[in-house]
């Protein structure tokens, strides 16, 4: 039988109380929101928290709105809620793309995406769609708030900018026009962690890629940011030869390692491959051509 | 918590797993527990409406809310039709992934009462039959749903 070792319980009723209690108790007091990354590892052990602060009520923090040229998605949106949201089909479609491949419809209905991000995964979905969406995320302390952009949120594996006794509070997406974006994925089996994805965003401008925003989970200690190729693409108008320009970048930027998903040669090719599919969806949809 | 639309209030460890709780400490045995690892989906319960894998989340959690088990589909003796569906359609061979597989069904018919084969196979693709009886619970959920459907017609 697999129990997470003894730890304290307590239940949040605001965000305040939240921070206040991560203050109060320590480096080693945990929030807990869905649950479905930390007690896996509080089984294994690979997690050891000493208290646990349950932020499951705070429903002030489960919301995706617009707001101030942003859509806004609290902390404790749950993945369901993502892939129903039709302001994010219309705007990020990759949300949606994402949410049907991450996990199963079950654990959808508890994971979250503050709990996503923060887990830091690099095979999780959501710190790609979230870079290639060139999102911020809020994060709270007892001194306030700050926003911080995807390029500083990843310090390390399993490591971000939410610092101790800090809370992510919700991510935001700049709304531009000419948007469109994708996400694509390969996995072994339904539900499985990907072998490698790609989540890619286009703004387009006039017939050109005004700006570009591309990353890759599961090839990498943290989630890739291909910044190399976006440069290549942005204020190019996109070409068949541009967008195999842009995978062979892919390919080699990535740092995949071999396990049982697959060797590093195939995962390289995969990128690639999943790079411009994801590329060449983004771009239809921002022109209306999706086929 | 309610459970099955009883009131129950226990003192547990923080660690307790609402599975465990549900099976060892008020004997509802019928939700199992599997895979440990909310990969196998046959300790599907509703939490406050939602299915919801009970080996992943805490009893303490719970605290508050609504939860219902397998246990609560048999009403006044009458099989839930989902039940049914399983039954008519064998759509159980040794019956481990059982409770999980009409927690989930259930949950999907409530909220779409006329799915395709695509729409309940992406239902269940967080539940795992070993006997590999996927056909027959296809089967078996259609059946509830024309079954429903006919039964709200009539």
């Amino acid at each position: 039988m697999q129990t997470p070792a003894a730890f304290e319980y307590e239940r949040a009723t605001s965000v305040e109380g939240a921070i206040a209690s991560l203050q109060r108790l320590g480096p080693e007091a945990r929030l807990i929101a869905g649950g479905h990354s930390l007690l896996p590892m509080m089984k294994l052990r690979l997690a050891n928290p000493e208290h646990l602060i349950d932020v499951n009520d705070l429903a002030e923090l489960a919301y995706i709105r617009e707001a101030e040229g942003e859509i806004r998605i609290g902390a404790l949106t749950r993945h369901v809620d993502l892939l129903n949201s039709d302001v994010l089909a219309r705007h990020y479609a990759l949300f949606r793309d994402a949410e049907q491949v991450i996990a199963d419809p079950v654990v959808r209905n508890r994971g979250t995406i503050g709990g996503s991000l923060c887990q830091a995964d690099a095979a999780e979905d959501l710190s790609a769609v979230c870079t290639a969406a060139k999102a911020s995320v809020v994060i709270r302390g007892a001194e306030g708030e700050r926003v911080v952009g995807m390029d500083q949120f990843h310090v390390g594996p399993y490591m971000t900018a939410v610092g101790a006794a800090e809370m992510l509070t919700e991510v935001r997406l700049p709304l531009r026009a000419g948007a469109g974006s994708a996400h694509e994925k390969v996995e072994r089996r339904a539900g499985d962690w990907a072998i490698a994805a790609c989540s890619a965003a286009v703004w387009m401008d006039n017939g050109q890629l005004g700006d570009v925003g591309i990353g890759l989970s599961a090839v990498g200690l943290t989630t890739v940011h291909l910044t190399r190729a976006e440069e290549l693409l942005r204020g190019t108008a996109p070409s068949d030869e541009l967008l195999a320009q842009a995978g062979e970048i892919a390919a080699a930027d990535c740092a995949p390692t071999a396990d049982g998903r697959g060797p590093v040669d195939y995962k390289r090719h995969l990128v690639g491959v999943l790079t411009q599919r994801a590329l060449r969806r983004a771009i239809a949809r921002a022109t209306n051509q999706e086929a | 918590m309610t459970v099955n639309g009883e009131q129950v209030s226990r003192e547990v460890e923080p660690r307790m797993l609402l599975v465990h709780f549900l099976r060892e400490t008020l004997d509802l045995t019928g939700t199992h527990w599997g895979c440990d690892t909310s990969n196998c989906g046959a300790c599907v319960v509703h939490l406050d409406g939602r299915p919801v894998k009970s080996c992943t989340i805490l009893a303490a959690m719970c605290d508050g809310h609504e939860i219902r088990t397998v246990e609560s589909l048999e009403r006044n003796g009458e099989l839930d039709p989902i039940q049914m569906g399983f039954h008519e359609l064998h759509a159980l061979q040794c019956g481990f992934c059982t409770p999980g597989m009409l927690m989930t069904t259930r949950a999907l018919l409530d909220e779409n009462p006329d799915p395709t084969d695509h729409e309940i196979r992406v239902a269940i693709s967080g539940a795992i039959c070993r006997c590999t009886g996927y056909k027959n619970i296809v089967s078996a959920v259609r059946w509830a749903a024309e079954y429903e459907a006919a039964q709200k017609g009539g």
